[in-house]
């Protein structure tokens, strides 16, 4: 790297800077530019790509950064990482936990068995390191450009400047080997909380920061800790501040998480020996480890007002925050790339109109309020704000050990669920009296095992017609769309049950119009070529 | 249902009393803590939604 820009330490090394044609020439212009190579941009790149559409993603760094930061990956982001081709080795190297204990101080409240619902490919949520994550989905964009995906990866290319255009954005990039310019007809700012890319525009946030400070330490032990989830309110060991958590990860790591308050000497907190001392007191005398990564961070939860602004479309940390409780950081942010991706394509394609993006702020606003309300429920319990806050979480804790209601009041993180997309444009009718609420119009489809496979194999990210033991009609000339016809018959197809009972209910049949992001449109007892054609033009947003 | 605000204990003065007499005795940070427990054991028993909003509304009336 050369002066005027900083690298910083990476775990990967995953796109080397390398010079490029577009420095030595006038401003070239791009499809869609993509700024920030976390876990949002690389997989909205890999599934832009994947569809087709010419995508350039810059990142100032080479590779995934340091330390684990975001540890929990949620189903829904290993639904859509398996769509995309990456999931298979997130799966592999992934930790699967469902027991998880609770203390207050001395005591185990209650512990919990999360049970997963049987009948799904993915399971619940796995702990793996963010770094781990970034790699496999630069992996599959390797495989994907072997395909023949246009998906081009920029290390070490920093944005410096950013215009916005009538029709495109400007941006000034600085490398190792000086400035450039280039533009873009779409600008994706997956830059993260401290996005430039806001910055450059002077856009703002709205909502609440939480004055509290919180160590973690990732260390690597073998000792015998079980595969748990602890967590304790108000821990008995010294310095650990006011909560504390214990969790696993893969390579022998363990997240240890200390609530240390908010006037700290942050430099201090994080001197090898007052980490050491505090771990000491955490896991007890005589156990072996080595301090892998340590960091103080602070948290938001807020949100910007509006997540589209001209041709410039915000994603993940640069458009919402919420505080780490639920893990629902970065599996929203996969969602937004989720619901992005195809939304551009068709754009890009001049199959839809522009407004189709006005859904993608509509329906990701919705769930970056969704997220924010329940991280922000659980950061009150957790951290209470005034005295009788504190009297009643501490009720709480207390009945929670002798009586199962109160442990529906304990609150350390509601884990992430995808956002169901209620009452919103592109949303279209329930026909199906009585169908199940949880694959209702807005909701992302719930997996259920085939005979061969699961469903949602058979849904390959462009809209599907699903026919359950209900015959599809003939349709053409769906505005250009690719509609994929997926007729089912449960006697044969439906080896468990299961696909009854999460799309039928105690319907005999149905019909269900599904979007490439696997998000249901509507569902009806039976098939209606006008009807269907009706909400697949709502669902892309052209009038009428 | 709607919130009951009409007499519905049996000697009332005599819940009353037992009412007092749980805290007797007790700090005022144990009778705060015992207030709490005591709420959120009602409010589970009681469950209904609308209930409880409403008997939250009556008692931020002064």
């Amino acid at each position: 790297m050369g002066p005027g820009l900083r690298a910083d330490p990476v775990s990967f090394r995953l796109y080397p800077y390398a010079r490029v044609p577009d420095q030595d020439a006038p401003a070239r212009r791009h499809a869609v530019v993509v700024v920030g190579g976390g876990p949002v941009g690389l997989a909205l790149a890999l599934d832009l790509g994947r569809r087709g559409t010419p995508v350039l993603l810059l990142d100032d760094n080479e590779g995934a950064g340091q330390g684990s930061r975001a540890i929990c990956f949620a189903k829904r982001t290993l639904e859509i990482a398996h769509r995309l081709g990456a999931a298979t080795p997130m799966l592999d190297k992934g930790v699967v936990w469902n027991v998880g204990r609770v203390f207050h101080g001395e005591h185990q409240v209650f512990e919990f068995d999360l049970q997963p619902e049987t009948g799904h490919r993915n399971p619940a949520f796995i702990n793996l390191q963010q770094p781990y994550f970034e790699r496999f989905l630069v992996d599959a964009i390797r495989t994907a450009q072997a395909e023949g995906a246009p998906i081009e990866l920029r290390g070490g290319n920093r944005v410096t400047a950013m215009t916005q255009e009538a029709d495109h954005a400007a941006l000034e990039v600085t490398t190792p080997d000086g400035a450039y310019t280039l533009e873009a007809d779409w600008l994706i700012a997956c830059d993260g909380a401290h996005s430039s890319i806001r910055d450059f525009m002077g856009l703002e946030f709205e909502g609440r920061v939480f004055e509290d400070n919180f160590l973690i330490a990732d260390v690597r032990m073998t000792a015998g800790f079980p595969t748990e989830r602890w967590f304790w309110f108000a821990p008995p060991f010294e310095g650990a501040g006011k909560s504390a958590l214990l969790h696993k990860q893969p390579d022998d790591i363990w997240r240890l998480d200390f609530q240390i308050g908010w006037d700290i000497d942050r430099a201090a907190e994080l001197a090898p020996e007052k980490v050491r001392a505090r771990v000491d007191a955490m896991l007890g005398p005589g156990v072996e480890y080595d301090l892998d990564w340590t960091s103080v961070y602070t948290f938001q939860c807020r949100r910007m007002r509006r997540f589209r602004h001209g041709r410039v479309l915000f994603a993940g940390d640069a458009a919402h925050q919420v505080s780490p409780f639920g893990a629902r950081g970065a599996n929203s942010g996969i969602q937004d790339a989720d619901n992005l991706a195809w939304k551009l394509d068709l754009v890009i394609r001049g199959q839809a109109p522009d407004t189709l993006l006005d859904s993608y702020c509509q329906e990701r606003g919705s769930g970056a309020d969704e997220n924010i309300l329940h991280s922000t429920r659980a950061t009150d319990f957790l951290t209470p704000k005034s005295e009788i806050s504190q009297i009643f979480r501490d009720a709480v804790l207390g009945l929670a050990r002798r009586h199962a209601f109160a442990r529906s009041f304990v609150n350390s993180g509601r884990l992430s669920e995808p956002c169901v997309y209620d009452d919103l444009p592109l949303t279209g009718a329930d026909a199906l009296t009585d169908g199940p609420a949880r694959t209702r119009p807005g909701a992302a489809c719930v997996d259920a095992p085939l005979a061969d496979g699961f469903l949602l194999d058979r849904l390959p990210g462009e809209f599907v017609l699903l026919g359950l033991n209900a015959p599809l009609p003939d349709l053409a000339g769906m505005e250009g769309i690719t509609l994929h016809r997926l007729a089912l018959d449960c006697a044969t197809d439906d080896p468990t049950g299961a696909l009854a009972a999460r799309y039928l209910g105690a319907a005999a049949q149905a019909v269900y119009l599904i979007r490439p992001d696997q998000h249901v449109v509507a569902r009806w007892p039976d098939a209606q070529a006008g009807a269907i054609t009706a909400a697949l033009r709502r669902a892309i947003a052209l009038k009428g | 249902m709607p919130l009951i605000l009409d007499p519905n204990i049996d000697d009332a003065d005599g819940f009353y009393d037992e009412l007092l007499a749980a805290h007797h005795g007790l700090t005022k940070a144990e009778s705060d803590a015992l207030n709490a427990r005591l709420i959120l054991i009602l409010a589970n028993h009681v469950g209904d939604r609308a209930v409880l909003r409403q008997a939250l509304e009556v008692a931020r009336e002064k």
